[in-house]
């Protein structure tokens, strides 16, 4: 026999069933119909049929998107690796004992507040002009013609700036978990005699775990979803050699009349992304539980 | 030991203050190169890092009439701090609904799962099917947007809420039942300022992410001519030409809003991304 429902049921019902409405909406409706339009090959506009899964299988063999593909993932691949490095490194200086502290902290996160797309278009003109220039002044040949011109490295300047602004999220991150690693730990390993290098490799990083799995798995993700510096940098150029997953989803499904086939990229994309941050947090929930 | 354990250490202390010279150096050519003339734009070193002949704000005057500057700080202002009270709200008691019903109740359990896996739906696969729905509600618009933003950030607040929920014990809200209070009452009165450092770091993490945000205004307000800051610049490229010194005067512009809010409340922004990623 089911009790009545109380008043404070009620409530709760009351609340939830229009932040569901809310969320079905915006958030499951439109991925359905995403879902549904993969299926189909429809242009954005007037008629269009099922195809059953011909965008999928277009999809691996369209060489475009496959370059895509390759360029998010070296992007993505180096910049976790590049911000999670650096971001220790700062953290750990950050929170030793040093002057000025909470004042190297606030400026060392400025680049995260600032909006990827205007410090995309500051980072352009540095690497358009400033660094040609210091590359004629002093001769370095490297440096002359801007990286963003170059097909090879024109991705360096996208990672370069992609990183600099994900560091600073980071390294506040990495700053708490040092933080809750207890003194007296330290403390006992200045008694066993240990060095400070390996203190931080079997002290403090075993300590910190947790927090290099929220990292990790954030990094990830924006770096895989990169939009705002590919469309200020080089908006996917030259020769499409920077042309991120989500860029391309948005210029050819929006204006170039692929709403079908970027659908179905779309799809794949969020398969990915789902799989690989499943993967991160099984590895490292091992790693914590092995300490 | 005591003693040498305080000991400052000067030389990291160095290295970290030259160090900032790789946050400041990008904003430092935004500035300068701001308030030159196109004339004085030069390919030498020397000349592009030294100080304007004169300081003088023409640029800047030329740049918020080119991009409708007031207008679209208006926009942002107006879609960010909508986006952030409402948030607060609606987030914070479909948090507490959610939280305190999964202990009790499987359905309501699936509900949390169903609400935080959605912060893996990447915005492409999104974005096609919105901006076609959007625009057949009527909602190609900032309303749209704030409603959006609403949903997006569902989420990562509600997971948020609910979580520092298990700090505030069940019990204060029993005596409330007792005494006849509604639930509906209890919530607002005791449960909601007892959140208020939650409230804090929902407020921060909305507010930098929707603030900066390009591309939900860009699919979806495109047809309205409104523009949000980052927007504007985004929309005037073209008008900006090769006068670097007027684009310039217009990003700092834009980046101005959100640096005052942060020296302002550094402290709290800087607690609340901590909080924000240690509790998520």
């Amino acid at each position: 026999m089911r009790k009545k429902m109380t008043n404070r049921d009620k409530t709760f019902w009351a609340v939830i069933i229009p932040v569901l409405v809310l969320f079905f909406t915006f958030n499951t409706l439109p991925m359905i119909k995403g879902i549904i339009y993969s299926f189909t090959n429809y242009r954005g506009y007037g008629t269009y049929d099922y195809v059953g899964f011909r965008n999928y299988i277009d999809l691996f063999t369209d060489a475009r998107v496959g370059k895509s593909y390759l360029f998010t993932f070296k992007y993505a691949l180096a910049g976790t690796v590049l911000v999670n490095v650096l971001s220790l490194i700062m953290a750990l200086g950050l929170n030793s004992r040093i002057r000025f502290k909470s004042a190297l902290r606030g400026i060392y996160f400025v680049p995260n507040i600032l909006g990827g797309l205007v410090i995309g278009y500051i980072f352009s003109f540095i690497f358009t002009y400033i660094l040609p220039a210091v590359g004629n002044t002093f001769n370095i040949s490297f440096l002359q013609n801007s990286i963003l011109a170059s097909e090879k490295y024109a991705w360096i300047g996208v990672l370069i700036v992609g990183v600099w602004q994900a560091v600073a999220m980071n390294t506040i991150i990495y700053i708490s978990g040092l933080q809750t690693v207890p003194q007296d730990v330290y403390e006992a390993s200045v008694l066993d005699g240990a060095s400070k290098w390996k203190e931080f490799w079997q002290v403090t990083l075993p300590l910190v775990v947790p927090f290099v799995t929220i990292n990790l798995v954030l990094s990830t993700k924006n770096f895989l979803m990169v939009f705002d510096q590919i469309m200020s940098l080089t908006k996917g150029g030259p020769a499409q050699s920077t042309e991120s997953i989500s860029y391309l989803i948005y210029r050819n499904g929006m204006d170039g009349g692929q709403f079908g086939f970027q659908s179905a990229n779309a799809v794949i994309f969020f398969l990915v992304i789902v799989a690989i941050s499943v993967f991160q947090m099984t590895v490292m929930n091992k790693k914590e539980e092995q300490l | 030991m005591m003693k040498k354990a305080q000991k400052t250490n000067w030389v990291l202390t160095i290295v970290l203050i030259l160090g900032t010279v790789t946050v400041f150096f990008p904003l430092y050519m935004a500035f300068i190169i701001a308030f030159k003339q196109p004339s004085e734009m030069t390919n030498d070193v020397a000349g592009a890092l030294s100080f304007p002949v004169k300081w003088s704000f023409d640029n800047f005057e030329q740049a918020m009439e080119v991009t409708d500057f007031w207008h679209s700080l208006g926009n942002s202002l107006l879609i960010t701090l909508t986006t952030i009270v409402l948030a607060v709200l609606i987030h914070s008691i479909a948090g507490y609904v959610i939280g305190r019903g999964m202990a009790k109740k499987k359905s309501f359990h699936f509900i949390y799962l169903y609400i935080v896996s959605g912060m893996f739906v990447p915005f492409s696969i999104l974005m096609m099917p919105l901006v076609k729905q959007t625009a057949q509600m009527g909602l190609g618009n900032r309303v749209g947007v704030i409603l959006l933003y609403l949903v997006f950030y569902m989420p990562m607040n509600v997971l948020l809420y609910s979580g520092y929920l298990k700090n505030i014990p069940v019990a204060l809200e029993e005596a409330a039942d007792i005494d006849g209070a509604s639930t509906w009452k209890t919530y607002w009165k005791i449960v909601f300022p007892m959140m208020k450092p939650m409230h804090a770091t929902v407020a921060i993490l909305t507010a930098l992410g929707t603030w900066n945000d390009v591309m939900t205004p860009l699919v979806i307000m495109s047809g309205t001519g409104q523009n949000t800051l980052p927007l504007a610049q985004l929309n005037f490229q073209t008008q900006f030409g090769t006068n670097y010194n007027l684009a310039f005067a217009s990003y700092i512009l834009a980046l101005i809003p959100i640096l005052v809010f942060y020296i302002i409340c550094q402290k709290q922004i800087l607690n609340g991304v901590a909080n924000g990623a240690v509790k998520g």
